[in-house]
């Protein structure tokens, strides 16, 4: 039997459904917000590499976990390979409240006008799906100056001439640079070209109730023990509860939207905390479930009208999964540039986001984040040995002598990079799993060639004494992680697309996506603003169509 | 769920007699009352004279193992893997979150205790330790007798270890391995990590 109806039922508490319910609440919805996984808890994961997000030696500390979780991964030979979340080949975010919110980086990109408009602007790239976005910059500009300031944005784009137009400045003061960053700044600068500091969701200074960052090395990977970086967990769900009306439900697992034979979502069919089957009545859906989750849980929702999954009559749900190719370059130098300031990425360059002679977009490049101990194992110019004395005496003449420039191409987006569900295999709950096939575009390759030689040359000029570039170690494999989008691709021709603008899925009026599957194109930065704006966008179509007691 | 329980640095079974000695010590007042508990439970480990047992491992695996590691991280003037406790952090993984591994270990040290003894006619811990890098230069490159090592891949075993020896080095100390921040140390790292432990000071969210 179903649970008593409410306005809206939203699945997945991340960086997108965070916001969708306290916009919601505040309008005075009830909100029931499904989530997998449980509120994260600093205490648990205190300073400990091996319990980070990302070297989950022992699982995944925030989420999902290795026990219950799996899918099915299509190698380039067509072999198939059953994985866990803790495999990189799972291309996991997070499974928590807050999603990859609490543990990430907490870069603050906007996307520039020009990765709203790739198609227009550099034309078709054979054998891709490359097209413009339905909504430009300047429709999103307001949501993502609601995003910066709702949830903390601290930045200075004082030399970054690159950036969309902004009406307001940034509601905290950026972050100074560190040791490293100050010497890429200066090597940059001699270079021509334009270093500024990183925009973080992370506290510069007090900001909304939460204090200033505090620095601590592990950072990425990790909560934030007070709160000074900003997630969902700590910014927007808080203000949803404390209007009455948001309920967030831990430990349950979406199976499936139900849909009537009207084409009409009524409800979620999920399992609780207990792993009891439960049915959640609502006016209105919206899954904001990360790309490959929200194309899951479409694809296993099988109705008389939508026979293939919601909103797939066309085939699109689950294509054009992307990621990031990340790439650059690593340098050794004489002296030590290590600062004991974490995260330690603080110094950007956007010169070769876009009108790179030749090429069709770019990517973004900043110093890396401070690698812990045994993450820094891994980290060896071409060709040095990986264990005896040499290991160790690489390791202790060189953690603090490192220099790295990384950062995300553009991916070019293809029809057979998708998720789909596997006909077999099935989670602890007897859910479908994820299947992932297909690779990147190669295209990307070439771009990240050309990225990774701008780093190299940059990280020369800062006088490294050995040099090597960082290129796509797996070679074009398959996108998603972290970054994952595209696989519920917004648009306003329903043959090729899943939703329209306002992220509501085509035909099923009543069913709204708000993530990363939304995103045409995934930019060459870290695409979570993007998502907190694209969620403050779709919250507002939903607000102004909502009529009293129903949505129409 | 594995990660959200919490270890601590004490061994499995205390080590009674080396407790005693310090709590004597302590007792005629070469401590001092001052110092409290810590420094007693600090002093516990660094006065013990037995080895901990382990709970995966038998004596020989383990005698094995240790030298394996100490090739792949070896003590200089800085602490090495045996030093570091790696073995510990192994061991204890095998019981719980590296159950999955449990046969890829005893297969694997069965295989390369037989190779040394096939090849040089002497186990593995008994050769010299130029002899030992090029056993395991011999495994690494995948050239041991194969019908030593059946199905398992050499190459597959060695990098298991090397990957799980960086753990117990350079990881928390809390899993066993990493023993009085050994690697920190050498790295040149604040141990342990001291900001951020103001936490409970700071405001929280309302």
């Amino acid at each position: 039997m179903a649970l008593p109806k409410v306005n809206v039922v939203i699945v997945g508490a991340g960086a997108g459904g965070g916001i969708v319910a306290k916009e919601l609440a505040q309008a005075g919805l009830s909100v029931v917000l499904l989530e997998r996984g449980d509120w994260p808890r600093y205490d648990d994961h205190n300073d400990d590499e091996l319990n980070s997000q990302r070297t989950p030696v022992f699982g995944n500390p925030f989420g999902p976990d290795d026990q219950r979780h799996r899918r099915v991964v299509v190698e380039g030979d067509g072999a198939t390979r059953v994985v866990v979340p803790s495999d990189w080949a799972y291309n996991n975010n997070a499974g928590c409240v807050g999603g990859g919110t609490v543990s990430y980086g907490a870069m603050a990109w906007r996307f520039m006008p020009e990765d709203f408009r790739l198609r227009t602007t550099y034309g078709e790239v054979k054998d891709s799906t490359l097209a413009d976005w339905p909504i430009s910059y300047d429709d999103l500009e307001p949501f993502y100056e609601k995003a910066e300031y709702e949830i903390g944005v601290a930045g200075d784009y004082s030399n970054n001439p690159f950036c969309g137009p902004r009406k307001k400045p940034f509601p905290m003061p950026g972050f100074p640079l560190n040791k490293e960053g100050n010497r890429v700044a200066e090597a940059a600068t001699r270079m021509g070209l334009h270093p500024f500091p990183i925009p973080m969701l992370r506290n510069s200074v007090p900001y909304n109730g939460r204090p200033a960052c505090i620095h601590m090395r592990s950072c990425v990977g990790f909560a934030c023990p007070v709160n000074a970086k900003a997630g969902s967990h700590n910014t927007v769900l808080p203000l949803a509860l404390a209007t009455g009306n948001c309920q967030v439900r831990t430990g349950c697992v979406a199976a499936e939207i139900i849909v009537d034979d009207r084409g009409r979502a009524t409800g979620v069919r999920y399992f609780d905390a207990n792993n009891k089957g439960q049915e959640q009545a609502a006016d209105l859906v919206v899954v904001s479930a990360s790309a490959t989750e929200t194309a899951r849980l479409l694809l296993n929702s099988k109705s008389k009208l939508f026979p293939n999954g919601a909103g797939n009559n066309n085939d699109w749900v689950g294509r054009n999964l992307q990621g990031h190719l990340y790439v650059g370059a690593s340098g050794l130098m004489e002296e030590e540039i290590y600062e004991e300031a974490g995260p330690g990425a603080t110094v950007a360059i956007s010169d070769f986001n876009h009108g790179n002679p030749g090429l069709v977009g770019g990517g973004m490049l900043a110093n890396e984040f401070i690698a812990l101990p045994y993450l820094f194992c891994n980290i060896r110019p071409p060709g040095e040995a990986h264990w005896g004395k040499a290991h160790k005496d690489f390791q202790r003449r060189y953690y603090k002598r490192l220099c790295r420039l990384i950062g995300p191409i553009q991916e070019i987006p293809n029809f057979a990079a998708r998720v789909s569900v596997d006909p077999a295999l099935k989670d602890a709950w007897g859910i479908p799993v994820c299947r992932l096939s297909g690779t990147r575009h190669p295209y990307d390759l070439k771009l990240g060639e050309f990225l990774s030689k701008k780093a190299e040359a940059i990280i020369r000029e800062m006088g490294a004494t050995r040099v090597w570039r960082n290129g796509p170690g797996r070679g074009l494999g398959l996108s998603g992680g972290q970054h994952q989008a595209g696989t519920c691709r917004m648009g306003d021709d329903p043959n090729t697309s899943v939703t329209n603008r306002h992220g509501q899925v085509h035909q099923i009026d009543n069913l709204f996506i708000a993530d990363g599957s939304l995103n045409v194109t995934n930019g060459g930065f870290n695409p979570v603003l993007t998502i907190m704006a694209l969620a403050y966008w779709v919250a507002d179509s939903i607000k102004s169509g909502w009529k009293g007691s129903q949505f129409r | 769920m594995q990660p959200t329980t919490p270890e601590t640095n004490s061994p499995a079974t205390p080590d009674d007699w080396s407790r005693r000695a310090v709590l004597k010590l302590s007792a005629v007042g070469l401590l001092g009352a001052g110092f409290g508990g810590a420094t007693a439970i600090g002093l516990t480990r660094w006065v013990r004279t037995t080895p901990l047992p382990y709970r995966f491992f038998s004596p020989a695996e383990a005698t094995l193992l240790i030298a394996i590691c100490e090739q792949i991280i070896p003590r200089d003037d800085a602490p090495g893997a045996t030093d570091a406790g790696v073995i510990h952090y192994i061991d204890r993984q095998l019981s719980r979150a590296f159950a999955d591994h449990q046969a890829a270990y005893r297969s694997g040290l069965a295989a390369f205790g037989k190779t040394c003894l096939q090849v040089y006619k002497t186990p593995f811990e008994q050769l010299s330790f130029t002899q030992q890098t090029e056993a395991i230069r011999l495994i690494e490159a995948e050239q041991a007798p194969r019908e030593l090592w059946g199905e398992q891949s050499q190459q597959g075993f060695f990098s298991m270890v090397i990957d799980h020896t960086r753990q117990g080095f350079y990881g928390s100390p809390r899993h066993g391995g990493n023993r009085d921040y050994a690697s920190y140390r050498m790295l040149g790292l604040a141990y342990p990590n001291l900001i951020g432990q103001n936490r409970y000071g700071a405001k929280r969210p309302g």
